[in-house]
């Protein structure tokens, strides 16, 4: 593996490090020092009126004997979970859909982009618009009790862990499907014909070609589904009506009256949890690799 | 250019401690800095509006508090630029500290007061200064209302006014000659209901966590509010009796969540709310008919034709019950001084002038100095929500969609009937940090 210039010259070593600068720079600026301000203020004394500089290891004590904050991590987890599981179901059927039913590539893209339409307005909208579906006097509520299926309106529509997770899926399935889009169109056509003439059906074609040569994509999409899940306060704020806390929302709460080092321990410890769990993923899938052997 | 400022500046500074009105000094010395600089004096008053044309003040808060409308109407009236930015409560404070040069004239709630009086970002109010400081309100400016003291649960807009010195970073108690922070807007909050529903008058915090509105029924998820709402529904059904509803001990905050989380655990809640547009929507779909509520927010459900109470909640002779107050007001960031000082002070003493109580009142909202805002009501408005009479002709808000019909009576009663009735003021408990822990586990219970 080792590389020269496409021109055949022999770089400067330099030039490498000059390559990289400029995002090294930007990432100083823009992610390590904003982070390295907040590991800092996660060891600092504070009372009601003042942050006091030191170096104390109280506010972790604090965080981690805290009931709540497992409470909070194993609801948040398990939203995760859910989510996670349902965004790929949904994300891999809709990219096998445009990847290999739709035959003109033109259509599949223009459906492709017809999938981030609803992404053209905000999320507190599209979260937003669940409420008149699903509340006691909603869509389908009203349907159910009109069709006598039901004589009391179905509670658990709304503000309940059901709606948390439905909103998460349906704000997050996109974040599924495009990896998953990407790493499905580079699959070789012709390993189909390879794999019907060995004599595998359409279930055994899926499972042992198409899933192994969409493990980056769905590597990625799962990143992507469980970070943004862990790191929400929004959704969980408004689905569930205010009936349950995300480890964010602890964290607002804090902060809404200045216990800033208390939050950002936990902000530490989230950031240290999240990152296990992404590197977990990639234990599973090296994506580098995928990607490097697909090019 | 710059030698006029600098002199005007100097000559501002000096009569600190002189007697003599300070605008009209600063006025007659622009005009002979004016006149020394070779201009053409034309009056007095064209050169002080000249002068402060290019000042610009920065009112910094929450949105309720610090309105667009009213600063635009200060800016015509008053001949520079204001300019409203709205944060909520948390970002406010913490802009207020980090960046106190950014702010000019911050937005206070008596807790932000506190912190931002120990923390030396504020300057002292001259109290001589403000020319409608003896018809401010006794609630403020003594704690107490036609001889009858005015509760002192939680921070009190009382408890955090006065300061000894300009630059004093101790709250003191008793009446000074500086204040902290300048009243501007306050309210007394209690619970809104569906009294098409609920069926019988609800005069009780208790009838929030009556089992017969299982699963109909919401608190607000601000915790240092919210606990407070909890704690007088407990006290109300009996439950306990506080010492301080606004600085509760460890052991009357776990009481209190306790029993949330077991109210939680029956069903008794539909949801928790924390903004207002929240508390609007949960009431109109349907899915609670009785919550902790802000007076704004029944006016909106009413607006969409929906009927609501806002449930009159008068301390009863058990001593249960009371409403819930909470006051904003306005400080002066330590930076301030020169002409930007004079400014703020003509800003300040504005709000005084009536135009900005005529229109709070609109929203249910009261000015500290009714008698100036009555000047800007007609009287019918001044009688429907400050007197407590019945409407004699339409009632509109300050954006002119009209929310109460002729005959209409403000729930709550008078001014008087409401304020006599406080039973604690929005705060920051001592125990701040234990108390949103715990209040974080009924949210997740």
């Amino acid at each position: 593996m080792t590389r020269t210039s496409p021109s055949g010259e022999r770089a400067s070593p330099a030039r490498p490090y000059l390559l990289v600068a400029p995002l090294l720079v930007v990432l100083l600026v823009f992610v390590v020092a904003p982070l390295a301000f907040v590991v800092a203020v996660s060891f600092f004394h504070y009372d009601n009126f003042a942050i006091i500089p030191a170096f104390s290891f109280e506010n972790y004590a604090d965080v981690l004997t805290a009931h709540l904050t497992y409470d909070l991590y194993l609801t948040m987890i398990w939203f995760s979970l859910l989510t996670w599981f349902f965004t790929l179901i949904i994300g891999f059927t809709v990219a096998y859909f445009l990847v290999f039913h739709v035959r003109n590539p033109l259509i599949a893209i223009g459906l492709f982009l017809v999938c981030t339409v609803p992404f053209w307005t905000s999320n507190v909208i599209r979260m937003i618009s669940w409420l008149p579906l699903l509340g006691k006097q909603g869509l389908i509520n009203s349907a159910l009790l009109a069709t006598g299926a039901i004589r009391q309106p179905l509670q658990f529509l709304l503000f309940s862990d059901f709606s948390v997770v439905v909103s998460y899926v349906h704000l997050f399935t996109i974040f599924m499907i495009v990896p998953i889009f990407n790493s499905m169109s580079r699959i070789d056509r012709t390993l189909f014909e390879a794999a019907a003439d060995a004599g595998s059906s359409r279930w055994q074609t899926l499972l042992h070609v198409v899933v192994p040569l969409c493990k980056s994509g769905i590597a990625l999409g799962s990143i992507f589904v469980v970070t943004l899940v862990m790191g929400d306060f929004y959704v969980v704020k408004v689905m569930s009506g205010g009936s349950r806390a995300s480890i964010v929302s602890a964290m607002y709460d804090d902060i809404s009256t200045l216990l800033f080092p208390h939050a950002a321990a936990n902000a530490v410890i989230l950031m240290i949890i999240v990152v296990i769990m992404v590197s977990l993923i990639l234990r599973v899938v090296d994506v580098r690799k995928e990607l490097a052997s697909q090019r | 250019m710059a030698q006029r400022r600098k002199n005007s500046a100097r000559i501002g500074g000096a009569d600190a401690n002189t007697a003599i009105s300070r605008r009209n000094l600063l006025r007659a010395a622009a005009a002979a800095v004016g006149a020394a600089a070779g201009s053409q004096v034309i009056g007095a008053p064209t050169i002080w509006a000249q002068e402060i044309k290019d000042i610009e003040l920065r009112h910094v808060g929450v949105s309720y508090s610090v309105v667009k409308a009213i600063g635009d109407q200060a800016s015509k009236d008053l001949g520079f630029k204001v300019t409203m930015q709205n944060l909520d409560t948390s970002a406010a404070i913490t802009r207020f500290i980090t960046q106190p040069q950014t702010v000019d004239i911050p937005d206070l709630e008596g807790w932000q007061t506190k912190v931002a009086v120990a923390r030396g970002i504020l300057q002292g109010i001259e109290v001589k200064r403000i020319k409608e400081f003896d018809n401010i309100l006794p609630i403020f400016t003594k704690g107490e209302y036609e001889g009858k003291k005015v509760s002192r649960q939680g921070i009190s807009p009382y408890e955090a006014m006065y300061i000894e010195k300009k630059d004093s970073t101790k709250i003191v108690e008793g009446v000074h000659d500086w204040m902290t922070f300048l009243p501007q807007v306050y309210n007394a909050d209690s619970i809104g209901y569906r009294p098409d529903i609920v069926g019988h008058p609800v005069t009780r915090w208790k009838d929030l966590i009556d089992p017969n509105y299982k699963g109909r029924s919401a608190i607000l998820d601000v915790p240092n509010i919210g606990i407070m709402d909890a704690a007088l529904a407990l006290e109300s059904r009996g439950d306990l009796v506080y010492k301080n509803k606004g600085n509760m001990t460890r052991q009357e905050i776990d009481t209190t969540i306790n029993a949330l989380i077991a109210l939680k655990k029956q069903g008794q809640f539909r949801a928790t709310w924390t903004t207002f547009e929240q508390s609007v929507e949960l009431m109109a779909s349907g899915e609670v008919v009785i919550q902790s509520m802000w007076s704004p927010a029944v006016t909106a459900v009413l607006a969409k034709g929906i009927p609501c109470i806002y449930a009159p909640v008068n301390e009863q002779p058990d001593g249960k019950e009371g409403y819930r107050g909470w006051c904003n007001g306005m400080g002066l960031m330590r930076h301030l001084s020169g002409k930007k000082l004079e400014a703020a002070y003509e800003y300040l003493n504005w709000y005084y002038a009536g135009w900005q109580g005529g229109f709070v009142a609109r929203h249910g909202y009261y000015s500290p100095v009714p008698k100036t805002a009555e000047k800007f009501m007609t009287a019918n408005e001044y009688g429907y929500w400050y007197l407590g009479k019945p409407a004699a002709d339409v009632i509109k808000d300050p954006y002119g969609a009209a929310i109460a019909k002729a005959g209409a009576v403000r729930d709550g009663g008078s001014f008087i009937e409401r304020f006599t009735n406080i039973a604690c003021w929005n705060t920051v408990m001592d125990e701040n940090q234990y108390m949103i822990q715990r209040w974080n586990e009924f949210k997740s219970a």
